[in-house]
């Protein structure tokens, strides 16, 4: 049931991108899923912020709202039409009241077009001035809200005249001039020197309240979050794993990594420089073959053995230890395990081409707590097969969202039972 | 810095470096007159915003700079003289004295190439003595010690992610002991929790190894992270350096102020910026640069270039509200 109050309503939205596995891949298909099974919504009037890392799925997912990419699965329900399966004839007359701002301004204004032309371009697109003065005059009066003031300071001039926040305001006046309703800032200060970042945000501020706006600020930056947004999201490898009331998830994190990435924010106050950080492991991974499970898992400072444990982490889990040894041990140990270039990984399951079961099963038991205790926690059978060894990892679940302290977090620390389907069945969340 | 404590003797010792491009409207000073020390260990922050001059001050230090750019002024490394050097040992410095780590790896890595054969490379320019074996297991133990596992030192530089793309170079950077690491932005295209790790790294190698950081970066909260010391630039010169807790708790250059009081952290509860623009390099205006944005100017501000005078205790900053600044009392040094 849609609220009143909402003007974007997402559901279970997917957008994969297809991998045509390069030259010699004799047409195998992998799909990078950008954004996987999204669900929330936006309401009237609210700062969304959608916060992750590059490669999290946040852009896409932006640009999906505004069917800039074509969405896999799902809906999105602006005012009871679902934009997803909109003709583009059906979706044109829309399109002014869905406006996008982009992170870099040079990239963003066509150079060889004056203020007036550039700024006033969608409204003779979408036909909503019908002389050359009116353009000029509704392009003064939106160059002027967004502090381009007098107006006729800049009508006629070219974007590289300007500095950079001056450009930014220009992008801003831009996605402005049709009057849209909801807006989507894409790191719309990401670009910009620290003195006029705050200008800027101020000014989206501003004129959030002065023409009714709603927004969606995309943001790798965590520390601009907390000011500006009402609620947000964390997104991880295409998925959201916390949601909700942004001042309540500032406060008291609830998923291990929104957790870390609060803790990796620096602070600009060299006497705390000090303070206990949790910092995980390692890179946001390959969007190409995500992890099993839980995505986070194998960076995840409190995982457990059902969080989704499986052969490639037990790899990469033994060549991370293999920095921190010596050559010998490095050299026996590989021994044990053979040859890892040739291993097969699977999602629950670890081949080692030519390694002996009891000396993979004796390396493991020595040196599984200095792996991820929990890693090896997982492991429920090393067995011979074929002249091979197979170490086989048990049940881990996908974390589903769930209701956690007034908000919506995909983590199983918070509880997990298993459903037939591969996801864990917490409790089916309300909207945070 | 204090009279009473001696400070060893420095890893790097600038004095009124000059960098200058020439463009068609006439020389644009980037540069002008910068003066600082680094000790061994030491980290130093040099922070500002674009066009403040602070990577044309790094590139300038080992003179990097594009055709066209002329250097001036005076840089010791280890009391050698760097500024009017031949080539040849100007090519050595870069290699086995001072490392330099970029923000975009991927550039600076020959996509061809195997990462062992990178370091077997490297090494052995600097040191032809050493077997290709020797050097590869060189590259090997370093990349180790950056985190990079030994199974993967002969892989392609595509095959790594980002951040671990940066170990590489600094482990390539590092792999012949330098003194001192200059890093331009090392983190600015890595995400948050991957530049902690960095950070660390390279806080790690400044205990350990004893060697100079000097760290180039717009980023405020980076430096009050990780530097012992921190020097602001604004329009092409120092115009405030000192111990990182003085300067965050008690800055005294109006600039200063306001770039502290313009950083959205997490605490923020106000939005402030400072007004206007930086000048124009080619032509800059008289007088102390940051005048005519100042809040606080006055009379002076307009034709008396403030020099850099001591505020507290290893803190010095160049504004007239500082009485130490009127040029007439110059003869400090930095």
């Amino acid at each position: 049931m849609t609220q009143p109050d909402v003007v974007m309503d997402v559901r279970n939205l997917s957008t994969w991108f297809e991998q045509s596995g390069g030259l010699f891949s004799r047409g195998q298909h992998q799909s990078v899923k950008a954004v996987d099974g999204v669900t929330f919504d936006i309401r009237k009037g609210e700062i969304f912020g959608l916060v992750g890392e590059s490669g999290s799925g946040k852009t896409t997912l932006g640009r999906t709202l505004l069917g800039l990419v074509p969405a896999t699965a799902g809906q999105v329900l602006y005012k009871g039409q679902d934009l997803t399966t909109l003709s583009e004839k059906a979706y044109r007359p829309l399109r002014r009241h869905l406006a996008m701002i982009f992170q870099d301004p040079n990239a963003s204004l066509n150079p060889a077009m004056t203020v007036v032309q550039g700024v006033g371009h969608p409204l003779r697109i979408h036909g909503l001035a019908s002389s050359r003065a009116e353009v000029r005059a509704s392009v003064a009066e939106m160059l002027e809200r967004c502090g381009l003031a007098p107006a006729t300071n800049y009508l006629d001039v070219y974007p590289e005249d300007l500095s950079g926040g001056q450009k930014q305001r220009l992008v801003i006046a831009r996605a402005l001039i049709t009057r849209p309703e909801f807006v989507v800032a894409d790191e719309p200060v990401a670009a910009l020197d620290m003195s006029v970042r705050a200008k800027v945000l101020e000014l989206m501020m501003d004129l959030k309240d002065d023409l009714g706006l709603t927004y969606l600020y995309i943001t790798h930056d965590l520390s601009s979050g907390r000011f500006v947004c009402d609620r947000m999201a964390i997104m991880y490898l295409g998925q959201m794993v916390e949601w909700g009331d942004a001042a309540l998830i500032y406060d008291d994190p609830h998923h291990p990594y929104t957790d870390a990435l609060l803790d990796a924010v620096p602070l600009p106050d060299p006497s705390r420089r000090d303070r206990q950080k949790r910092l995980p492991s390692g890179e946001i991974p390959d969007a190409l073959s995500p992890p099993r499970g839980c995505s986070f898992h194998p960076r995840c400072p409190v995982a457990r053995p059902d969080c989704g444990w499986g052969g490639r982490d037990l790899i990469d889990a033994l060549e991370h230890r293999w920095t921190r040894v010596d050559a010998d041990t490095f050299e026996r140990e590989l021994d044990m395990v053979g040859d890892l270039a040739g291993a097969s990984a699977d999602a629950a399951t670890l081949r080692l081409p030519g390694a002996d079961a009891e000396q993979v099963r004796s390396l493991l038991t020595t040196i599984g707590s200095t792996l991820s205790p929990s890693l090896v926690d997982a492991v429920v059978a090393v067995e011979p097969d074929r002249g091979d060894t197979v170490v086989v990892f048990g049940f881990g679940p996908e974390p589903v969202g769930q209701d956690v302290a007034g908000r919506v977090v995909a983590c199983h620390i918070h509880g997990v039972t298993r459903r037939p389907d591969g996801k864990h069945g917490g409790r089916v969340p309300t909207q945070g | 810095m204090t009279a009473n404590a001696p400070m060893p003797e420095p890893a790097l010792r600038v004095r009124d470096l000059q960098v200058a491009y020439g463009t068609p409207r006439g020389s644009l000073q980037a540069v002008d007159g910068v003066s600082f020390d680094l000790a061994p260990g030491e980290s130093l922050g040099i922070v500002g915003e674009s066009g403040c001059g602070k990577s044309s001050m790094g590139r300038g230090l080992m003179q990097l700079l594009p055709p066209g750019a002329a250097v001036g002024g005076s840089v010791l490394l280890n009391g050698e003289e760097l500024i009017g050097v031949d080539a040849g040992r100007l090519r050595r410095a870069r290699g086995e004295d001072i490392a330099m780590v970029f923000q975009e790896p991927m550039t600076r890595l020959d996509p061809l190439m195997r990462v062992s054969k990178h370091f077997v490379e490297a090494i052995r320019a600097h040191r032809p003595e050493v077997s290709k074996a020797d050097a590869r297991q060189m590259g090997r133990d370093i990349l180790a010690q950056m985190g990079i596992p030994p199974t993967r030192a002969d892989n392609y530089p595509h095959e790594f992610s980002g951040g671990m793309r940066q170990r590489i170079m600094i482990a390539l950077g590092i792999v012949l002991q330098p003194t001192v690491i200059i890093a331009d932005e090392p983190t600015t295209a890595l995400d948050v929790i991957v530049e902690a790790q960095i950070l660390d790294l390279l806080d790690r190698l400044r205990t350990d190894e004893n060697v100079g950081l000097l760290l180039i970066t717009h980023n405020l909260g980076l430096v009050a992270e990780t530097c012992d010391r921190v020097a602001v630039m604004y329009a092409g010169r120092i115009v405030e350096i000192g111990p990182v807790v003085d300067v965050f708790a008690n800055p005294r250059h109006p600039y200063t102020q306001g770039l502290l009081r313009s950083v959205i952290s997490i605490e923020t509860t106000k939005l402030v910026s400072i007004d206007g623009t930086p000048p124009d390099l080619v032509d800059p205006p008289a007088g102390c640069r940051f005048a005519p944005r100042c809040a606080q100017a006055f009379g002076d501000c307009t034709t008396v270039d403030p020099v850099l005078a001591d505020v507290d205790v290893g803190h010095r900053a160049a504004c007239l509200l500082q009485t130490g600044s009127y040029p007439q009392r110059m003869g400090v040094t930095a």
